[in-house]
């Protein structure tokens, strides 16, 4: 019993993971007034740049060194997911585009990217079969040894790759960053009202830039994550299914609080596998179990604005550009 | 980059760029401007088939004509797709020319597809096809109305952020649906099949030879409907009104809360009605991706045309073009097929970019002294 409640937990945090990273990254955006829903375009950009990176460094180097196993995919996620962002936010911070379409838009392009290199990295150099870069995936998965030696504690606690663990410091830095800096304030200024913000002193449209890059690179690691830890180097066409949105989701259900996207991530990461892990069910209560994140943020969205209380608001200006001629 | 200030320098700074709103621009420049932008994407994307593939980009357009109108059936293919993702389109209008982001779609298209999937599964036999068909459109308005009414209610009531409420509902009618075809196919497979194939009730009858003719034709009179209500009615001066302004609306006597559920109710009962055409007029079966995201893609047809639903014919068909000839282009050349989604999502790009340029000038800084004296 104890075992199966271990695992259950330990799975529940392998699928959160992804999850929390989306969720920070998406934070840290909407605390600037931009909703980005490109998130699950950039998270899958993030995870093939990965293994783009990982899969050329392997190609071309006869002996593989850990260090560079990890650096090279680690980088240019970030710099694919960077760009992405970049593109989000030159269309909508300097160009004052749509950002819901915008978002979109990008959603479809970063899905497209991710699909097709997939698809057709291997036979540009002329190779077949699927990418599986089982090195790197060894590396990205690594854990200190003593945890199988500490059972069900250290399956839950100490057997997950670093990233895991960097998921959960970058959102309590953001935690950090949003309630106890001066920068962080001024970030949440620009997302409440940025004429005031602008009034007050504060460059709108840097915050804007920095929020929506340094968010958009946050998420990548997601898919990342998703690539080289949890599938272990492989890459499969939409294999990240909808996590991108579910990181969304729980934007809402962690009330724009990062600190709190740590568990609400858990516990969607518990509710997205508990219909796989739980025997005997059948396969439309398992549909229904599936239902249930998304119904819960719906509760969450409804309810906290119902109660309206105001620490736990969207940022007032969220989806809307700011252009400082306007009235 | 373009509004670069500077607080700590105490001499004037002024910027090299400056950005001011334009008054109005013709119709034709902006046009023209837009046209521009699709040049531009299509000569990177041009770049980018040439340097991934080494394909003549000339070649690969050519078979991307060839995608859509090589033969009779593509053709109809793509009237019929395009008429799909236009239905929906027309159904987020309204109420994104009211301000309401109705970005749920995607599932008041899947909620209406299962609702009326529901009645051919359990009275598919019993009802002549007649009666079942009327049964089945009402059903799929009223739950199409029901999923972007709930949204609506809660956004009039207390000022729930719809963005995002919607968004999720997609997600439950994705799921309702999956459950439902669990619940339907014994087997576990997942796939429903074509439903009544034998018998055809419930299906839309053929007429001039085409199976897709009655969907093209019912999305083409509401096409004119749309552009009608939203110009000529009281209703769409109302939905003008409260999404220019909240506050100048209620000033002026309209009630906000009525016209934001009734416009959401509209924009559910058509996306429902894009969901029973399917059922009943194409794919005589539902699973979770029937809408295949143009519940997303719509949104984009909506305001690239600026919701003018006469426009929208034409960006809807566009982008219907371009999906097609990805497709041939990924086949004939052995391509990955998401190469469409890197090509569309470029031209996306250029357009959204161009609008800026239409409600934008940008002036340089000794331009700006000229004018200055």
């Amino acid at each position: 019993m104890f075992s199966i409640l271990t695992s259950f937990l330990h799975s529940s945090i392998v699928q959160g993971i992804p999850l929390l990273y989306g969720a920070t990254g998406e934070i840290l955006t909407e605390k600037s007034g931009h909703l980005n829903l490109g998130i699950p375009g950039i998270m899958y950009v993030g995870g093939i740049s990965g293994i783009v990176g990982g899969y050329l460094y392997e190609h071309f180097c006869e002996k593989p060194v850990a260090l560079l196993c990890i650096l090279i995919p680690l980088v240019c996620s970030l710099l694919g997911s960077g760009l992405m962002a970049l593109i989000y936010c030159f269309l909508t911070v300097t160009l004052r585009a749509n950002q819901n379409v915008t978002g979109l838009a990008l959603t479809t392009f970063g899905t497209g990217i991710g699909n097709f290199l997939g698809g057709s990295l291997l036979s540009f150099f002329g190779e077949s079969g699927s990418i599986s870069l089982l090195t790197i995936g060894k590396w990205y998965k690594a854990y200190p040894a003593f945890a199988d030696k500490l059972g069900g504690f250290g399956e839950v606690f100490f057997s997950y790759g670093f990233l895991a663990y960097l998921a959960v410091i970058i959102a309590l830095c953001a935690q950090y960053f949003l309630t106890k800096t001066r920068a962080g304030l001024n970030l949440r200024a620009v997302g409440e009202n940025p004429a005031t913000a602008d009034a007050a002193g504060i460059n709108v449209s840097k915050y804007k830039y920095w929020s929506t890059i340094i968010g958009g690179m946050v998420a990548g690691l997601g898919g990342l994550y998703f690539v080289m830890d949890y599938t272990g180097g492989t890459w499969t066409n939409n294999g990240f299914g909808d996590r991108g949105w579910l990181a969304i989701a729980i934007v809402i259900f962690a009330l724009w609080k990062p600190a709190r996207a740590i568990w609400c991530a858990f516990v969607f990461g518990g509710l997205y596998i508990c219909a796989v892990l739980i025997p005997g069910l059948t396969s439309a209560a398992k549909e229904v179990i599936k239902m249930a994140p998304y119904i819960v943020t719906v509760l969450v969205l409804v309810l906290s604005s119902v109660r309206n209380r105001r620490e736990n608001q969207p940022p007032a200006h969220l989806g809307l550009n700011y252009f400082r001629e306007d009235r | 980059m373009s509004e670069a200030k500077d607080n700590s320098t105490q001499k004037l700074h002024e910027p090299l760029l400056h950005i001011v709103k334009r008054a109005g621009i013709s119709r034709p420049k902006a046009w023209l401007i837009r046209l521009l932008a699709i040049l531009l994407a299509l000569v990177l994307n041009a770049l980018i088939i040439y340097w991934l593939t080494g394909l003549n980009p000339i070649a690969v357009y050519k078979t991307m004509i060839d995608g859509s109108f090589s033969t009779k059936r593509k053709f109809w293919v793509l009237l019929q797709n395009t008429a799909m993702l236009l239905c929906i389109a027309l159904a987020v209008t309204p109420a994104f020319k009211m301000r309401f982001w109705n970005l749920g779609a995607e599932g008041q298209v899947l909620i209406g597809a299962l609702s009326s999937g529901a009645l051919m599964f359990y009275i598919g036999d019993k009802l002549p096809s007649g009666v079942l068909i009327l049964l089945m459109l009402v059903c799929a308005l009223i739950s199409g109305i029901i999923w972007a009414g709930i949204p609506a209610l809660f956004k009039a009531r207390f000022g729930t952020n719809e963005t995002l409420f919607t968004l999720m509902m997609n997600y439950v009618a994705i799921q309702l649906v999956n459950t439902m075809i669990a619940v339907w196919v014994p087997s576990g497979s997942g796939v429903l099949g074509i439903m009544n194939s034998k018998t055809n009730t419930g299906w839309l009858p053929t007429i001039f030879g085409q199976k897709y003719a009655i969907n093209i034709i019912v999305v083409a009179v509401l096409t004119v409907f749309m552009f009608i209500y939203l110009k000529y009615s009281k209703h769409g001066y109302e939905i003008a009104v409260v999404g220019e302004s909240e506050n100048t609306a209620r000033y002026i006597g309209i009630n906000v809360r009525k016209v934001v559920i009734r416009t959401a109710a509209l924009s559910g009962c058509i996306a429902g009605l894009a969901g029973f055409l399917l059922m009943a007029g194409s794919a005589h079966t539902v699973s979770s991706t029937i809408a295949g995201g143009n519940g997303f893609t719509a949104v984009l047809v909506s305001w690239l045309a600026k919701f003018n639903p006469f426009v929208m014919v034409l960006t809807s068909a566009l982008i219907e073009f371009l999906q097609k000839g990805a497709g041939e282009i990924a086949q004939a050349f052995r391509l990955s097929n998401d190469i469409a989604d890197i090509a569309t999502g470029i031209i996306l790009f250029f357009i959204i970019g161009s609008e800026f340029f239409i409600n934008y000038r940008v002036i340089f800084r000794h331009k700006a002294h000229k004018e200055g004296k």
